[in-house]
C-alpha cells in the first residue's frame, strides 16, 4: 500500500524537550539548543573518581569561578557538531585552494628570502605554542561545567591542531621537512623561545579551568593573533611574501571568530558577580605580562626596530577589548 | 621551479603533522604536566611507538565528517517534513528509540568527555590526537541522535526527559554506573573499558544489526544516524585495539592489568547489553536476526578472533565468557520478562509477544523458549486478555555492580535465580553472578558507592521536595513515578491502549484515506 | 585463520567499492542485510585504490571510505594504495 505520509497535517504533543521547554518554553527549539543545554549530567553520580576522590566526577568547584547557572555561557556562533564542521570544511576548502595554487605555481619561491627566514623562525616553532593551546581547551572540554562552554572549547582544541597542522604545512611548502626539526629545536633550545615556552608549559599545569580559559583563550591569543596574523601578515603582505599571507589566511579568519566567542563567554562571567570580576580582571593582568615577557624577543625578530611600537598597538587594542567586556585591567 | 618538496605518502605526512607537535617538557615536571600518567600503574616507555591507526589530519577529518553531517542532516530534514514517523512498521518499535535516547544517547555525551580527558591525559601524542578526534566524534553522536529522536518526542511519550530520566530511572542506572565507572577510572582503564571493551567488542553488537533492524522496521532516521555514528565507530575500534597492544608491547607488568580490566570490562559490557538483546528479540516488530544470532556472528566469531590474536601477548579469554554460551540463550527473554512485571515503572511501553512472535523466538530459540519462556509468556497474555494485567509494584534487588535487578538464572539451572554474596567491612553487598561478585570483590571501596535506585528509594532520596512519605495514603510508586518525570498512564504501561498506540493508528489513518 | 570482515551503508557510493573489493578478494563473501552490505574474509582483506578508481573514473581517496563505512574486524593497515584488514593469528 502506497501511503502519502506528507499530507497528514499532525498537531505535535509538544515541541521540544521538558529540559529545553524548562528553559525556553515548549516552542520548537533549535539544534543548538537541543544538542546542547543540559545535556550534561548534573544530578547523580555513582562512583568518585579514582584521580579525584573529593570531587564529583563533573563538579562545579574545578574553577573559582560561580555561575548560577552555567548555560548563560551560550555560543553566539550556536555551533553544536554539525554546524562546527561545516563551517570548518568552507574554511578548510578556502585554505587547500590556497596551498594548491601556491605549490602548483611555486609562489613559495617568490617570496623574498628575509620574510621567508622570519616566517620559519617565527611562524614554524609557533606549531608547538598551538600545541599547548590545544592541551588547555581539551582540559576544559574534559573538566569544565556545562555543556554550553565545554563543548566550543573542544572545537577550539581541535582548531590549534589544525593551525599546528597548517603552520607544519607552511614548512613543508616554504622548505623541507627539515626546517620543522630547526623550529622543534628553537623551541626546545633557541634563546628566542624559551620565554615563550616556559610560559606555555605554566599553562600546562594549572588546575583552574576558566583561569586556563583566560590565560590561553583570552590573554595569549588576544595578543598572539593580532601580532603574528594581523601585523606580521601586514608586513609579509606589504614586502612581497604574499604567499605566507595566502598561507595564514585560516589563522586570521578564525582569530577573529572565535576572538568574539570569547569575549562573549568573559562578558558574561564578569557580568555574574564582583569577585568573578575581579578574579577574571587578576588573571588578565597577570597572564598579560607574562604573555608580553614572552612575546617581546619574538617580535624583535620579526618586526626588528619597530617591535616596541607593534607591541604597543597590539597591547592598546587588547586593553581596548579588555575594558569592552567590562574588565579594569 | 623546484621541486624540493616530494609529494610526502600518508604515514610520513601525518608523522609531521602530528607526533612532532610535543615534547618533553623542562621547566614543568612532566608528571606534573600529565598528573595522571602513572597512578594505575600501567608502565610506558616510549610513546613513540605508538602506531596511528587511522591517519587523519585536520583538514581531512573535517572534509569528511562535514559529507557526512550534510548528508545525514538532509535525510533527518525530510524525515520530519514528510512525517517519516508514521512510515514506522508500527508504534511499538519506538519503545526500543525510548530506550535508545535515554539510556544510549546520554552515554555518547559521556564518552565524549572521557575522551577529552584521556586526550588531554597520555603523555604520548598519537594517542592523544586519536582520543581528541573520538571526543569530539561522541559529541557528534550524542548530538545527532538527539536531534533525529527530536522528531518522534514531538509526537510520542517516553522520550521527553531523557536527561533527567538517565539520572534517576531504576534501569538506566545500568548504562549510567557503567559510564560513570569508566570515567571515574584512570586514562588508562578507560581505554580498556571504552575504546576496547566498549567500541570493539560491543559496539558492533549495539549498532549494527539493531541499525539493521531500524531499517527493517522503517525508521530511516535511526538508522541513518546509526549508521553515520558507526562510521566513526571504525576509527574508535582500531583505537581501543592499538591501545591495548600498545600497553602489552610496553611492559610485561602490564598484562595481569589489563587482563584484569578485560575481564571486568567484558563482564560489565555484556550485562549492559542484556538490554539490548531485549531490544532486538521483543521490541522490534519486524526482527532481522536474534540477539543470539547478533552475539554468535559478532562476539563469538569477532571476539573470539580478535582473543586469538590477542593470545600472543599472553591474553586470556575472558573467565566469564564461558557463562555467556549459556546466557545468551536466556537473557533477552529474562529481561524482557521483568521489564513486562515492572512496566507500570518503565518510561516505555511493553507488551507480550502474539502468536507469531512467539513462534519465531521459538525458532530461534529452539534450546529454550518453549520450555522456559513460552507458557509463562502465554499465561501472562491469556491474563491480561481478560483483564487481569498484572503490574508488580513491589521493588526488585539490585545488583551492586551492574545494577540490573536479580532476573538473571544459575549458569547450571535456568530456574533458579543467581545470586552471590560479599561482604566487606561488616555488610553484606549482593550480586547477580560470579562475573559481578568478582568485580566487586576487586574494588569493594568503589562498588560500596554505588547509587542503587532501588536502595535509594526505600531510605526516601526518590521523591519530589515536600512529599511526606507519611501520611496517609502514601503511594511510593506514583510518588517515584513523579520524581522520575514520567507521566503515569501516558509513559509507562502496555502498548495496547496507550496514547502511542491511539495517535499512530488515527495519523496513519488520515494518511490513508489521504491517498 | 580467523574472519575479518567489513560493513558498508548500502548506496550509490559505496556500490563500486563492494564490486573492487570483491574482485580483489576472490575469497571474501558478500551478506547483504537492510541498508547494509557486509564482506567476510578469511584471513585478510585488502582494498586497493586503483582498483576503485577504475570503476568510478576518478581519483579516490582511500579516506573517503570512512563516509560509508558501518564497521570493521581486523588490524587496519592503511597506505595510499591500500587499505589492509588482518588478523595475525
Ligand atoms: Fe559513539
Ligand atoms: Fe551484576
Amino acid at each position: 500500500m502506497q501511503i502519502d505520509l506528507r499530507t497528514v497535517s499532525i498537531k505535535p504533543l509538544r515541541n521540544t524537550f521538558d529540559h529545553i521547554a524548562r528553559r525556553f518554553g515548549d516552542k520548537p527549539a533549535s539544534r543548538y539548543q537541543e544538542g546542547t543545554y543540559d545535556i550534561q549530567q548534573t544530578d547523580i553520580f555513582h562512583y568518585r573518581p579514582l584521580w579525584e576522590p573529593e570531587k564529583i566526577l563533573f563538579d562545579k568547584s574545578r574553577t573559582k569561578i560561580e555561575m548560577k547557572d552555567w548555560y548563560a555561557l551560550k555560543d553566539p556562533r550556536q555551533f553544536y557538531y554539525g554546524a562546527y564542521t561545516i563551517a570548518r570544511a568552507r574554511q578548510q576548502e578556502a585554505a587547500e585552494s590556497n596551498f594548491e595554487m601556491i605549490e602548483e605555481r611555486g609562489l613559495a619561491a617568490l617570496v623574498p628570502e628575509a620574510l621567508r627566514d622570519i616566517a620559519l623562525d617565527v611562524l614554524i616553532p609557533l606549531r608547538h605554542v598551538e600545541w599547548g593551546g590545544n592541551m588547555g581547551n581539551s582540559y576544559i572540554a574534559a573538566y569544565g561545567y556545562g555543556t554550553a562552554i565545554t563543548q566550543p572549547c573542544l572545537y577550539h582544541a581541535m582548531d590549534h591542531l589544525a593551525v599546528a597542522q597548517y603552520l607544519t604545512r607552511i614548512a613543508l611548502t616554504l622548505d623541507t621537512p627539515v626546517a620543522l626539526d630547526t623550529a622543534k629545536d628553537a623551541w626546545m633550545n633557541g634563546a628566542l623561545w624559551q620565554p615563550m615556552r616556559q610560559h606555555v608549559e605554566n599553562l600546562l599545569v594549572l588546575q583552574d579551568w576558566f583561569e586556563i580559559f583566560v590565560a590561553q583563550n583570552l590573554v595569549l591569543e588576544g595578543l598572539t593573533y593580532p601580532l603574528f596574523f594581523d601585523h606580521l601578515d601586514s608586513k609579509f603582505a606589504a614586502g612581497g611574501g604574499t604567499a605566507i599571507s595566502m598561507m595564514t589566511r585560516f589563522m586570521g579568519e578564525w582569530s577573529a571568530e572565535t576572538a568574539k566567542w570569547v569575549d562573549a563567554q568573559i562578558k558574561v562571567a564578569a557580568a555574574e558577580s564582583a569577585e568573578n570580576k575581579q578574579a577574571i580582571a587578576d588573571w588578565v593582568v597577570e597572564y598579560r605580562g607574562r604573555t608580553l615577557e614572552a612575546l617581546a624577543p619574538l617580535a624583535g625578530r620579526a618586526f626588528g626596530a619597530e617591535a616596541d611600537a607593534v607591541l604597543g598597538e597590539v597591547l592598546a587594542a587588547f586593553n581596548a577589548r579588555c575594558a569592552k567586556l567590562g574588565l579594569s585591567v | 621551479m623546484d621541486m624540493h618538496v616530494k609529494k610526502l605518502g600518508l604515514k610520513e605526512k601525518y608523522a609531521h603533522m602530528t607526533r612532532g607537535l610535543g615534547w618533553d617538557t623542562t621547566y614543568q615536571p612532566m608528571e606534573k604536566v600529565f598528573p595522571q600518567a602513572t597512578f594505575e600503574g600501567i608502565k610506558i616507555h616510549d610513546w613513540e611507538k605508538w602506531e596511528d591507526p587511522f591517519r587523519l589530519t585536520m583538514d581531512a577529518y573535517w572534509k569528511y565528517q562535514a559529507e557526512k553531517e550534510r548528508k545525514l542532516y538532509a535525510v533527518l530534514d525530510a524525515f520530519a517534513q514528510n512525517n517519516g514517523h508514521l512510515g514506522i512498521t508500527d508504534a511499538r518499535y519506538l519503545s526500543a528509540i525510548k530506550l535508545f535516547l535515554t539510556g544510549i544517547s546520554p552515554l555518547e555525551y559521556v564518552a565524549h568527555r572521557g575522551f577529552a580527558a584521556a586526550g588531554r591525559n597520555f603523555p604520548g601524542v598519537g594517542p592523544r590526537v586519536a582520543c581528541l578526534m573520538q571526543s569530539i566524534d561522541e559529541v557528534r553522536h550524542a548530538q545527532t541522535q538527539i536531534h533525529a529522536i527530536s522528531n518522534y518526542n514531538k509526537h510520542y511519550d517516553g522520550f521527553h526527559d531523557f536527561k533527567h530520566m538517565l539520572e534517576r530511572v531504576w534501569y538506566l542506572s545500568v548504562p549510567k554506573s557503567f559510564f560513570d565507572d569508566a570515567f571515574s577510572a584512570g586514562p588508562f582503564e578507560w581505554m580498556i573499558a571504552i575504546g576496547f571493551s566498549f567500541e570493539y567488542v560491543l559496539t558492533n553488537l549495539l549498532f549494527v544489526p539493531f541499525m539493521s533492524g531500524a531499517a527493517y522496521n522503517g525508521d530511516m532516521a535511526t538508522v541513518t544516524f546509526g549508521f553515520s555514528a558507526q562510521s566513526d565507530e571504525a576509527r574508535h575500534m582500531t583505537l581501543g585495539l592499538e591501545c591495548i597492544k600498545f600497553m602489552l608491547e610496553q611492559d610485561p607488568d602490564n598484562l595481569p592489568i589489563v587482563q584484569k580490566w578485560i575481564d571486568k570490562w567484558a563482564w560489565r559490557g555484556i550485562r549492559v547489553l542484556s538490554l539490548v538483546g531485549m531490544m532486538m528479540d521483543y521490541m522490534l516488530p519486524k526482527r532481522v536476526m536474534s540477539w543470539k544470532e547478533a552475539w554468535e556472528i559478532y562476539f563469538e566469531q569477532n571476539g573470539g578472533a580478535l582473543f586469538n590474536d590477542l593470545a600472543r601477548y599472553g591474553i586470556k579469554v575472558p573467565e566469564c565468557l564461558t557463562q555467556c554460551s549459556v546466557d545468551k540463550e536466556h537473557i533477552s527473554h529474562q529481561a524482557w520478562a521483568t521489564f513486562y512485571q515492572y512496566g507500570g515503572a518503565a518510561a516505555f511501553h511493553t507488551w507480550m509477544p502474539n502468536d507469531e512472535e512467539m513462534d519465531w523466538l521459538s525458532a530461534k530459540y529452539p534450546n529454550t523458549f518453549d520450555k522456559y519462556y513460552r507458557p509463562r509468556f502465554t499465561y501472562w497474555r491469556e491474563q491480561a486478555e481478560q483483564g487481569n494485567r498484572f503490574y508488580s509494584n513491589t521493588l526488585p534487588m539490585l545488583c551492586q555492580v551492574c545494577q540490573i535487578p536479580m532476573l538473571f538464572t544459575e549458569p547450571d539451572d535456568p530456574t533458579q535465580i543467581c545470586y552471590r554474596e560479599s561482604e566487606y567491612k561488616g555488610e553484606k553487598y549482593h550480586t547477580c553472578s560470579d562475573g559481578c561478585k568478582h568485580i566487586f570483590d576487586d574494588e569493594p571501596e568503589k562498588y560500596i558507592q554505588a547509587w542503587l535506585p532501588v536502595h535509594q528509594i526505600y531510605q526516601g532520596n526518590c521523591f519530589n521536595e515536600g512529599v511526606d512519605p507519611t501520611a496517609e495514603g502514601f503511594d511510593p510508586l506514583a510518588e517515584v513515578l513523579k520524581w522520575y518525570h514520567l507521566e503515569h498512564g501516558k509513559d509507562n504501561l502496555d502498548y495496547e491502549g496507550s496514547r502511542d498506540q491511539q495517535n499512530f493508528q488515527a495519523w496513519r489513518g488520515m494518511a490513508t484515506q489521504n491517498t | 585463520m580467523s574472519k575479518v570482515f567489513i560493513a558498508f551503508q548500502t548506496n550509490e557510493d559505496t556500490r563500486p567499492i563492494i564490486e573492487a573489493i570483491l574482485a580483489d578478494n576472490p575469497h571474501a563473501v558478500l551478506d547483504e542485510q537492510p541498508a547494509m552490505v557486509k564482506i567476510d574474509a578469511e584471513g585478510e582483506l585488502v582494498i586497493k585504490r586503483e582498483s576503485i578508481e577504475e570503476l568510478i573514473g576518478r581519483d579516490f581517496d582511500l579516506q573517503e571510505l570512512q563516509v560509508n563505512l558501518i564497521t570493521i574486524s581486523g588490524h587496519l593497515d592503511e597506505d595510499d594504495d591500500q587499505f589492509k584488514l588482518s588478523w595475525l593469528n
